[in-house]
């Protein structure tokens, strides 16, 4: 069965782009426009991967990490956060909450493949 | 908005170093293929382009992109080396350059990337990929690394796989893995979400560190140490001598950390104001020791003598911190001497001497403009073509030869070639047809060449794309005499031209003999002096109509100083005789007292009394008069003109 694979981002444009790289991959994708919807999904299925942007309305990256490592189902779960290489210590923070691994933007659709294919196998 | 321009200031400023470095590799690599500088190419490129896109070069960074593919492939081993392919990429590396000075994506940076120079050099980058056979595959040697890894505690927690890192890591060759588990606890306080193990791996493989390095891209909290074990490279793997080893491996890294890491960018502007500041100090300080030998206060002697020791110390200290290599320049003429002797098909061999010779940054930039011109001409005119050297006996390759070295207080910087020498004929003729000499004029052949920097001078029959527009080798005078230097011309026909550069260490303070003449003081450049002696009026007074000095064996010009700065006489019977070294003579300045060493800051003459002869500079003494400074150079060679003119006289 095809993994899953959990990307928020209050980005439309951002997550078509993951959802577009990884199905062609062979990836299942699923979406979230925010944290704490992101946390919902989390909950209700078993996600091999999260890609979270940081910078987003009603609960942010940073907190959506927090939350999903204190939840069961996210304990253990690849987080990678969408960070820039001029926000150092926002990745540090993100790092600190429990992210997994990082991808600077801008990233490309390899950059994109090979983070996933590091962390979720 | 974050504003984002000082780190697009530094990409631009870090990738003009890298394209600096990029055309050096480029050239050694054209001379000797070898995979670690091909992998210096690649990584340039990469940084390049990676850099762009963040910084609003995407424009710039797609054009490099097409690049750093050719050289991947090179990396691979599947695409050769081709001096079609070092050429293109040479030229490409050019525009990159342009593409930093339009300053971002842009209409400007648009019409360069579609204009047809850049369109034509990605067609060239084609036929060079499909031209290139493959070359001997660059096999880099295989390794053996020793890796300790121990993954933080909330690792497991964080959704990292330890177990999978290992893995990856094995799969970049051959590897023997040792799980370290003394670390896991009794069962009872087992927390099966805590990471405990630790992990070593001797791992042998043709994979660079950065490799193995990004394989633990995420893990920058775990505890982790790669390290290359030297002398086994073919060897099996032995993970159990780890621990026999650190010594070594702790000692090797530093060395290059030396070179790059413990360096500091910091402006010109920046050092300029230090050394502005010093020269203000050097002055105070120059007055507090007039003041204290009016006082005679043994207290405040020590101390202004200890003031002195410091601020010479500050000097020397600031000054050698603008002091750069010349090398960074030759290294440049590397670039000019490929591309023009392919051009005008000639086959040059450029050699450089005295590279780490140091020189002021401020001289250095300025230099570098002067230095190519004469280069350009040596090349253009000098050196001949490959049958024609090997019609006259030479051998077909012509040699280039580029040198520097430091004499006294002077940096001479020459450039020497074998080719056919300067036409004395030539030279006479066209200047009698531009006005500089009669045909009447008796010239010396060594008058004759320095007539080449005379303004608006060309012998070339046709003028060149290259050289031969005439204004070249004035304007090298021009530079090098606003930086207190002189220029000579050696040339032998059918042997080969040496123009030699004399020019001052440094531009701002220097040390000075201080020297009374009539009522005013002046100062000599310690560096040119050699020796102070006593000068007898009566035998060498101006009746006698002496001008030269018996100095033990040799014999010497002289110059009443009195006489050159038009001071009125004094009265004094002991005067005495600096003797000087310029500009490789000797002579003998006459001056009515010495009065000590002192710290010269150079202040430059202002635009009213920049034409006056035979003066370098001023500065300002510490009882607040002005002193000027001697040009010694200038000096010498009025004394040696005088007595040439004697000796024909006669």
């Amino acid at each position: 069965m095809a993994k899953t694979i959990l990307t928020i981002d209050d980005s439309k444009a951002i997550r078509d782009m993951v959802g577009l790289t990884l199905r062609g991959a062979g990836y299942r994708v699923i979406e979230a426009a925010n944290g704490a919807e992101g946390i919902t999904q989390l909950q209700a299925e078993t996600v091999a991967l999260v890609i979270v942007d940081l910078n987003m309305p009603v609960m942010n990256g940073i907190d959506f990490i927090r939350n999903a490592r204190r939840d069961p189902k996210g304990i253990g779960v690849p987080i990678v956060m969408l960070t820039t290489e001029t926000k150092a210590e926002l990745k540090a923070e993100g790092k600190a909450a429990g992210a997994t691994g990082w991808l600077n933007k801008p990233f490309d659709a390899d950059m994109l493949l090979a983070v996933t294919k590091k962390l979720a196998g | 908005m974050v504003d984002l321009s000082p780190a697009v200031t530094a990409y631009v400023q870090e990738s003009r170093d890298i394209l600096e470095g990029l055309e050096e590799a480029l050239l050694d690599l054209e001379k000797r293929p070898d995979p670690e500088t091909v992998d210096a190419v690649f990584r340039s490129l990469h940084t390049l382009k990676g850099g762009g896109a963040m910084f609003g070069f995407r424009l710039m960074a797609g054009f490099i992109h097409h690049f750093e593919d050719a050289f991947d492939r090179v990396r691979s081993g599947d695409l050769a080396i081709s001096p079609k392919l070092i050429n293109v990429v040479l030229k490409a590396r050019d525009q990159m350059m342009a593409m930093l000075d339009c300053g971002g994506d842009g209409p400007e940076t648009a019409a360069l990337v579609t204009s047809a120079p850049l369109v034509a050099l990605l067609t060239e980058l084609d036929a060079a990929l499909d031209n290139g056979v493959p070359l001997t595959p660059l096999v880099a040697p295989t390794r053996l690394w020793h890796i300790s890894f121990r993954p933080a505690a909330t690792a497991l927690q964080n959704g990292m796989r330890p177990d999978r890192l290992i893995e990856e890591l094995v799969a970049l060759g051959q590897a023997v893995v040792t799980i370290n588990a003394e670390d896991v606890p009794p069962l009872d306080s087992f927390d099966p979400s805590v990471s405990y193990l630790a992990w070593q791996v001797a791992l042998t493989t043709a994979q660079p560190r950065s490799a193995l390095e990004a394989v633990f891209i995420f893990a920058d909290d775990a505890d982790l140490d790669i390290h290359e074990v030297e002398g086994e490279a073919s060897g099996s793997p032995q993970p159990d001598q780890r621990e026999d080893k650190p010594t070594e491996t702790v000692a090797a890294p530093p060395q290059k950390h030396d070179t790059a890491g413990d360096s500091v960018r910091v402006s010109s502007a920046k050092l300029d104001e230090i050394l502005d500041q010093l020269g203000e100090l050097v002055i105070a300080q120059a007055r507090l020791r007039q003041i204290s030998n009016s006082i005679d206060e043994p207290a405040l002697e020590g101390l202004v003598e200890e003031v002195e020791r410091l601020v010479t110390g500050l000097r020397d200290a600031t000054l050698s911190v603008r002091m750069l290599p010349i090398e960074m320049v030759f290294g440049k003429f590397r670039r000019v001497v490929r591309d023009l002797s392919a051009e005008l098909g000639k086959e040059i061999e450029l050699e450089t001497q005295g590279g780490d010779t140091e020189i002021d940054k401020n001289v250095l930039d300025r230099l570098s403009e002067p230095l190519v011109h004469m280069i350009r001409n040596s090349i253009d005119h000098g050196i001949e073509l490959p049958q024609e050297r090997s019609a006259s006996g030479k051998p077909a390759k012509g040699r280039l030869r580029l040198s520097a070295r430091q004499e006294a207080g002077e940096i001479l910087i020459s450039i020497e070639d074998d080719g056919k020498g300067l036409d004395a004929e030539a030279i006479r003729k066209k200047a009698v047809d531009r006005g500089l000499i009669s045909t009447e004029d008796e010239i010396s052949t060594a008058e004759l060449h320095k007539l080449i920097f005379a303004p608006g001078f060309s012998t070339a029959a046709t003028v060149s794309s290259v050289s031969g527009r005439g204004v070249g080798m004035d304007a090298v005078l021009t530079t090098v005499s606003a930086l207190r230097g002189s220029v000579d011309v050696k040339s032998y026909p059918g042997q080969g031209t040496r123009v030699t550069l004399r020019l001052p260490l440094t531009l701002a303070i220097i040390d000075g003999l201080l020297v009374r003449v009539g009522a005013a003081s002046y100062v000599i450049p310690l560096a040119s002096v050699e020796e102070c002696v006593e000068f007898d009026s009566i035998e060498h007074g101006r009746e006698s109509g002496r001008t030269m000095l018996q100095i033990r064996e040799h014999l010497v010009p002289f110059i009443d100083l009195i006489d050159a700065f038009d001071d009125l006489p004094g009265h004094e019977q002991r005067r005495r005789v600096v003797i000087v070294k310029a500009e490789g003579v000797r002579v003998g300045l006459v001056v009515d007292d010495i009065l000590g060493q002192n710290q010269t800051v150079i202040k430059s003459l202002g635009p009213y009394h920049g034409g006056l002869e035979g003066f370098a500079g001023a500065t300002i003494l510490g009882n607040g008069s002005v002193a000027l400074i001697a040009d010694v150079g200038l000096l010498a060679r009025r004394a040696w003109a005088a007595q040439e003119h004697l000796r024909n006289a006669a």
